[in-house]
């Protein structure tokens, strides 16, 4: 039962930012393609808004870590 | 067969009653580097001809000041002080969970866990190297040992412990440039209705702030270090083969995790001097 809510957890978990890194990603690639001089800025920024939206999910990891160890 | 997986550092002997965990040790350890290298570009920037390193560690510095210089526009010469401490002090902390040795030398603890009966002493047992055969290893982590040393934020009070200065930071830059009531104007404004609605939901955003802080960098750096020691247990076979890249990822990620959550405060800080 334990192992069925840290698989849960985790899972479902990471629907949410998986979703928003691919749009992340795609959104850069696209104003790359619109403005290829701007590739640093874009980088920097696509890496930092890809930490943020990964923060979710290790939220998750971390609740399932939690699950899987501690409770 | 399970790897040796603890989400909290664990005490390997303690002072007076104060537990000195592993993850303090380090932390120790990160600071003395830390004042090490403070103290050589100190001493560098003073002579007439400088070393090598010395520029290699301005250039760092510098592109960290145009980076903060970007947010923050003309008041980043005031507050590079706290934000660079905090970048280079988290990038050392992250990095040093990463060192060979970390984690991996085991000792039997000091303080009487529940595994352990009798009093040992801190002998640094088994130095257990990558290649070495699993049998060895097994039969280390079934004796309740503990390893010696632990990535520094890979332990949540480091974290909580840097959030809470960061965020308290925030409110005092926010004090000393808005002054008292143009700062505690954010929060509680009567004068009209929504800003009566809002200025709570901002006093609630200071408290998930720090909790956001906190548990970003520690699931972020402590993920890493379970990943890897996972890894191995999944696929023996190819070991170093798929260990050297995710090895290069959390070396990657720690740089990445320093530099956003001293970008947050920079953001957090532009946000909390600046009139609306």
């Amino acid at each position: 039962m334990r192992l069925f809510a840290t698989a849960l957890a985790i899972g479902l978990g990471v629907i949410g930012p998986a979703l928003g890194v691919g749009l992340i990603g795609s959104k850069a690639m696209e104003a790359l393609g619109r403005n290829p001089e701007a590739e640093a800025p874009i980088r920097t920024t696509m890496i930092l808004a890809a930490a943020f939206a990964e923060s979710i999910a290790i939220f998750a990891l971390v609740v399932a870590l939690i699950i899987k160890f501690v409770v | 067969m399970s790897p040796h997986i603890s989400i909290k550092g664990e005490t390997v002997f303690e002072i007076l009653g104060f537990p000195i965990t592993n993850s303090f040790i380090i932390t120790i350890l990160v600071v003395f580097l830390f004042s090490f290298i403070a103290r050589y570009y100190y001493q560098e920037i003073q002579k007439e001809k400088r070393s090598l390193g010395f520029y290699g560690l301005h250039a760092m510095f510098v592109g960290l000041y145009g980076m903060f210089e970007s947010v923050l526009s003309s008041k980043v010469t005031i507050f590079y002080s706290l934000l660079g401490s905090f970048f280079f002090f988290i990038l050392l902390s992250n990095w040093s969970g990463l060192v060979p040795g970390v984690g991996s030398i085991l000792i039997k603890p000091q303080v009487h866990s529940e595994e352990v009966s009798e009093v040992a002493e801190t002998v640094p047992l088994a130095n257990i190297e990558e290649k070495d055969d699993q049998k060895e290893e097994k039969e280390v982590h079934g004796t309740g040992k503990i390893p010696l040393l632990r990535g520094g934020t890979a332990d949540l009070n480091t974290t909580i412990a840097l959030a809470l200065v960061s965020v308290f930071m925030t409110q005092l830059y926010g004090f000393k440039f808005l002054g008292p009531i143009g700062h505690l104007k954010k929060y509680f404004d009567f004068r009209d209705p929504i800003m009566i609605m809002l200025g709570p939901l901002e006093l609630v955003q200071e408290f998930a702030r720090i909790i956001s802080f906190a548990f970003r960098l520690y699931g972020n750096i402590f993920a890493g270090e379970v990943l890897l020691t996972i890894v191995p247990f999944l696929l023996p076979v190819f070991f170093s083969f798929v260990v050297a890249p995710m090895f290069l990822m959390e070396i990657f990620v720690g740089l990445v995790q320093a530099l956003v959550f001293v970008m947050l405060s920079a953001v957090f800080i532009n946000m909390a001097v600046s009139h609306h």
